[in-house]
């Protein structure tokens, strides 16, 4: 291996060599500083004579004396079924002072991409325990469906009470015992060691470590690595899934410092910036990410993917939410109003969205009526959300009988259905009964999105006429 | 572009300079404007998008790591083509018209490999020629001399190629042949195959172009009832995410009434490609009950997949769909979407350091947009036939603001434009397509035949439904302030009609199967419905029925479950008479 002292010219993240040899796009790099410090780096542009390296540790200590080692290979992950219950640095060293990891096999981080055609299509429902999500949102295996949240919402309870319940109900009749194990991978991007600390007290706490593979990338670890952090992530979440058949869960936050670390790699290679300073090549490399979650024919494990972000300035527009959703299956958003409400897990089911949902529900996977009730009470809720303003101008004396029911179904959808805290675990049985209980309290002829035999066989009628009662003596 | 020119000799080998993501230069090169190349010791795919003095800059179709200077590169000597035979239909293709199940079993892998190559359509295959001329015939350019049963639904017609010169048959072969194998000989030697090649960035020629005047029936409510699109227009769809583009063009693609549909997934999801090669060959095509794939041909350049080759992608698409006009069929072409590939030539365009124009995309974006969507058209072909290619395109304009230029310079072209709305989606009002936005300029061209195939009255009951449509949208904001009770009654009776027109008529559930395909006659009885309730209603108001007691009529909820009656027609009749009954005993 030839070592170069040549390096002549040094900005932000970027170093460039001179070199008398072809050196391969992508290929990792060791550079040494004068006292003896070794940086890991990755090639960004190969020209004959000249490379531009991305260094992964921070630039900071290279000067024009450092040397360079081209390794001849790109960026690997050794993968191994032991690196679960093991913690990683953002570059996949461990940090936990256990034994070196012996890999059974050294992975490229940037994964080829699936073969549409060898793709299963996502169809199992995951049962979260949380009503928010199972009854409107169904998360399944194989999807990718992020939270998109703001800063100081409890995104990170809803990611740990996810990881913590997750299950798949026993279907009946097919309970053999070779169930293949869960699993879940936590990759980390420049979170606050105290976040940091709140995911690890909780996996410790539950036990949950045992069956995960964490890797770290905190708030003064160098942005550059957080580009590496989730695809080492995702290579050991694919390894598991589809060699050793594992369902694995991977948890990727946050994927808004993910996007200011291409942004800043971007800026230092005076690249043609896209949409607020992004990069143009941003949906590409999202997408490189996003797209390894799934399920292959013929094989046992699958990848389902929770990436979190915060929106800045809690606007859904900006360009990381934005490519995201365009990406994703889906998204779940957290609410401050609903927040500051008090309400846990403060998921405002309106502009959430599960695309695979219509797939992974209804006879046999959840249950018949699955899918009417949860259309229902969108368009209910909706309409009551509405009606809203509309109370705040004229009053709500002023409104109807019919649009006073509306109000009142929204705030006990609220506080009755999307409330329960991050501790609780509600089966889909307990999700839906509890939606019936909440459309009852409408008049049975508004609920024209359910077909009328489930309406017959679950529509509670004494709660519509003791309501009906009431409503009758206030209108006298 | 495929194996099958690989015997070619190639025109000049030169060696890397250097690599830059997908984008490669070389020297050396002896290349012509988009020629494809070969790159690095592991041949990946590629194709010259700038010459400057001796620099070659290519763009690269597949992943480039590890590629390093000095490697070398060879040209082809031809430009990006696609190969054009049987076989197309029911196959899946990457960007490059590369067959994914071929390559899964080619690379032993679910993952997608570099540097596999594999031709687009079965070399190996033998296919049932029928020839329709005859020794001594004098044929040109275009003309058909044969067919091929290629799936249940379509006979495919051998056509000779449009850079031909044509001349005198000389021999005819009939029976099983592979698609290079000659099937027609001409006196002027010219040899005739199944199969012909074509650059994708150049559109097949014909004779002319005409004013399209049928439907492209879609079995969508909205679509045919409000906005309908021609056989050989254009239309885009955009809207923000989750708004339903993809549920609205993977119903386009079930249910339109083409003879042939291209579906070109260009940077979307794995999973939903997923979805359509498991549905649609389980699917029933409406017009024959065949298997829908047998009129499908799937395009997938998922989001993950190499950048290059999504560029590419609606231009191999495209190709495909014009050579099936050739031979005379109404095709559709469904792209999704049209954004990612726009962003894709912002990719490449950077990687160039080329001067950015609005938003950083290339100041070529619009020409290249107008040229695609210029492609789609109602022809008269080579040989006589006439056929169409209707074009719709998606567009996921960032942060759903339409003013962006993808938007802006699509809409410039298209004549057709649904605009979906993230609030009807929210709500769940399903096909989210906001009524007061979209608009169709075909409608007058399209209506005498609505007129003499479903209902005389066609226009003046849509003009009905979009008039009530307005006058509620203009009372709503007048709601959002003093309630609804604070309106005049018959303006309560509009709202009222209007909620039943958005709910029973416009809404279509694409989960269920009586209402997923809507008949353009069910589009008619419902609106008809709907329209005698509103008229009965106005003549009770008018004859002094409170409103209360005429909206509490048993028959109006039945106005939103006509959509997903299987026996509609019945149903339909009953609740007319019904509902005339029941308001007429009001009064």
């Amino acid at each position: 291996m030839k070592e170069y002292q040549t390096i002549t010219e040094v900005s932000g993240p970027l170093v460039f060599a001179e070199v008398d040899e072809p050196i391969g796009y992508d290929e990792m790099v060791e550079i040494e500083t004068p006292s003896g410090e070794t940086k890991r780096g990755q090639v960004l542009e190969s020209e004959d004579g000249i490379v531009a390296i991305q260094v992964f540790e921070g630039t900071t200590g290279i000067d024009r004396n450092a040397s360079v080692r081209f390794l001849g290979e790109t960026l690997k992950m050794p993968v191994t079924e032991d690196l679960l219950g093991r913690v990683m640095d953002g570059s996949g060293n461990p940090i936990d002072g256990g034994p070196d990891i012996v890999p059974d096999e050294r992975r490229d981080i940037v994964g080829a991409a699936i073969n549409p055609y060898s793709r299963e299509y996502p169809e199992d429902f995951i049962q979260t325990g949380v009503s928010a999500i199972d009854g409107m949102n169904t998360l399944v295996r194989g999807q990718k469906l992020p939270i998109f949240s703001g800063s100081g919402l409890p995104h990170n309870d809803l990611a740990l009470q996810i990881a913590r319940q997750a299950t798949v109900p026993e279907e009946e009749g097919e309970g053999d015992d070779d169930e293949s194990e869960f699993a879940v991978i936590f990759g980390a991007m420049g979170i606050t060691q105290e976040e940091a600390n709140e995911f690890m007290d909780d996996f410790e706490r539950t036990g949950a470590l045992e069956r995960s593979v964490v890797f770290m990338n905190l708030a003064d670890d160098p942005a550059v690595e957080r580009t590496v952090t989730p695809r080492l992530a995702l290579t050991t979440a694919e390894y598991l899934a589809f060699d050793k058949g594992y369902h694995v869960l991977v948890v990727l936050t946050d994927m808004t410092n993910y996007c200011e670390a291409l942004r800043e790699i971007g800026a230092a290679r005076e690249e043609v910036p896209g949409r607020r300073g992004y990069p143009g090549y941003m949906y590409t490399d999202l997408a490189q990410l996003y797209e390894r979650a799934g399920r292959l024919k013929d094989r046992e494990g699958s990848v389902t993917q929770i990436p979190i972000l915060t929106m800045p300035g809690d606007d859904d527009t900006h360009p990381i939410p934005d490519l995201t959703g365009y990406i994703t299956e889906g998204q779940i958003m957290m609410d401050r109003p609903l927040h500051s409400q008090g309400i846990e897990p403060p998921v405002n089911v309106l502009p959430s969205l599960s695309r695979l949902m219509d797939d992974g529900i209804g006879e046999g996977l959840t249950r018949a009526d699955h899918a009417d009730v949860s259309d229902q009470m969108y368009a209910a809720y909706a309409e009551g959300e509405d009606l809203r303003d509309l109370v705040n101008i004229v009053g709500r004396e002023a409104l109807s009988e019919r649009d006073n029911k509306y109000l009142d179904f929204a705030d006990a959808f609220e506080e009755e259905f999307v409330e329960q805290g991050f501790d609780t675990n509600r089966t889909i049985d307990e999700t839906v009964e509890l939606g019936w209980d909440l459309l009852s309290t409408l008049p049975r002829t508004e609920l024209n999105r359910v077909d009328e035999d489930l309406i017959e066989e679950h529509y509670r009628e004494d709660a519509a006429a003791s309501d009906a009662e009431t409503e009758e003596v206030s209108a006298d | 572009m495929s194996q099958a020119t690989e015997t070619e000799t190639t025109e000049g080998t030169g060696r890397i300079k250097s690599v830059s993501g997908p984008v490669v230069k070389a020297v050396d090169l002896d290349a012509r404007m988009n020629d494809v190349v070969y790159v690095g010791d592991e041949g990946l795919m590629g194709e010259v998008i700038e010459i400057e003095g001796d620099v070659t800059t290519i763009q690269v179709y597949e992943e480039t790591s590890g590629v390093a200077p000095q490697e070398p590169v060879e040209n082809t000597g031809e430009p990006l083509s696609v190969d054009l035979g049987p076989g197309m239909l029911d196959a899946i293709y990457d960007g490059v018209q590369r067959p994914l199940d071929v390559l899964e079993e080619k690379m032993d892998s679910a993952f997608l490999d570099r540097g596999v190559d594999a031709p687009g359509i079965d070399l190996e295959k033998e296919w049932e020629f029928t020839p329709e001329v005859e020794v001594g015939d004098s044929v040109e350019a275009g003309d058909i001399v044969g067919v091929v049963p290629e799936t249940v639904t379509i006979d495919h017609k051998v056509m000779v190629p449009p850079d031909y010169e044509g001349g005198v048959v000389e021999s005819v072969e009939e029976g099983a042949f592979t698609v290079d194998d000659a099937v027609v000989t001409l006196e002027n030697g010219e040899e005739i195959s199944m199969r012909q090649e074509w650059p994708v960035r150049e559109k097949r020629p014909t004779i002319e172009k005409r004013t399209p005047r049928e439907p492209l029936v879609s079995g969508q409510r909205i679509l045919d009832g409000l906005f309908p699109i021609a056989k050989g227009g254009t239309a885009a769809i955009p809207g923000p995410f989750g708004s339903g583009k993809t549920v609205t063009q993977h119903s386009l693609a079930k249910f339109a009434d083409a003879d042939i549909v291209v579906y070109v997934g260009c940077g979307e999801r794995g999973n939903e490609m997923t979805e359509v090669i498991e549905d649609f060959p389980e699917l029933e095509d409406p017009k024959n009950g065949n298997s829908l794939m047998a009129r499908t041909s799937l395009i997938a350049n998922t989001s993950n997949m190499p950048v290059a080759a999504r560029e590419s992608c609606v231009y191999t698409g495209i190709t495909i769909a014009e050579y099936y006009r050739d031979m005379g069929y109404d095709v559709a072409l469904m792209a999704d979407s049209t954004s990612r590939w726009a962003e894709a030539m912002r990719e490449i365009s950077s990687r160039l350091e080329e001067m950015p124009g609005e938003e950083g995309y290339p100041a070529y974006l619009a020409a290249r947009l107008a040229e695609f969507y210029e492609r789609a058209g109602y022809f008269e072909n080579l040989n006589g036939t006439e056929g169409s290619v209707s074009a719709i395109g998606a567009v996921s304009p960032p942060g759903g603001d339409f003013s962006e230029p993808v938007t802006q310079n699509t809409l410039r072209i298209v004549k057709t434009f649904w605009a979906l709305d993230a609030d009807l989606a929210e709500r769940r009002h399903f096909p989210a397509i906001n009524w007061n936005e979209s608009y169709s300029l075909y409608q007058d061209q399209l209506d005498p035949w609505f007129k003499e195939n479903v209902a005389e009255d066609w226009p003046e009951r849509r003009q009905w439904a979009v008039d009530t449509l307005d006058e509620e949208g203009e009372l709503q904001e007048i709601v959002q302030l003093v309630g609804k009770d604070a309106l005049p009654e018959d303006q309560q009776l509009i709202l009222e009609v209007a909620r039943y027109l958005r709910e029973g008529y416009l809404q279509q559930n694409a989960f269920i199967d009586v209402d997923m395909y809507c008949p353009p006659e069910k589009t008619y009885a419902i609106l008809t419905t709907i329209q005698t309730f509103n008229d009965e209603a106005f003549d009770a108001l008018d004859a002094g029925v409170p409103i209360e007691d005429i909206t509490d009529i048993d028959a109006a909820p039945k106005l939103n479950r006509i959509a997903t009656q299987e026996d509609w027609e019945a149903y339909v009749d009953e609740l007319k008479s019904d509902i005339t009954e029941q308001i007429r005993s009001l009064y």
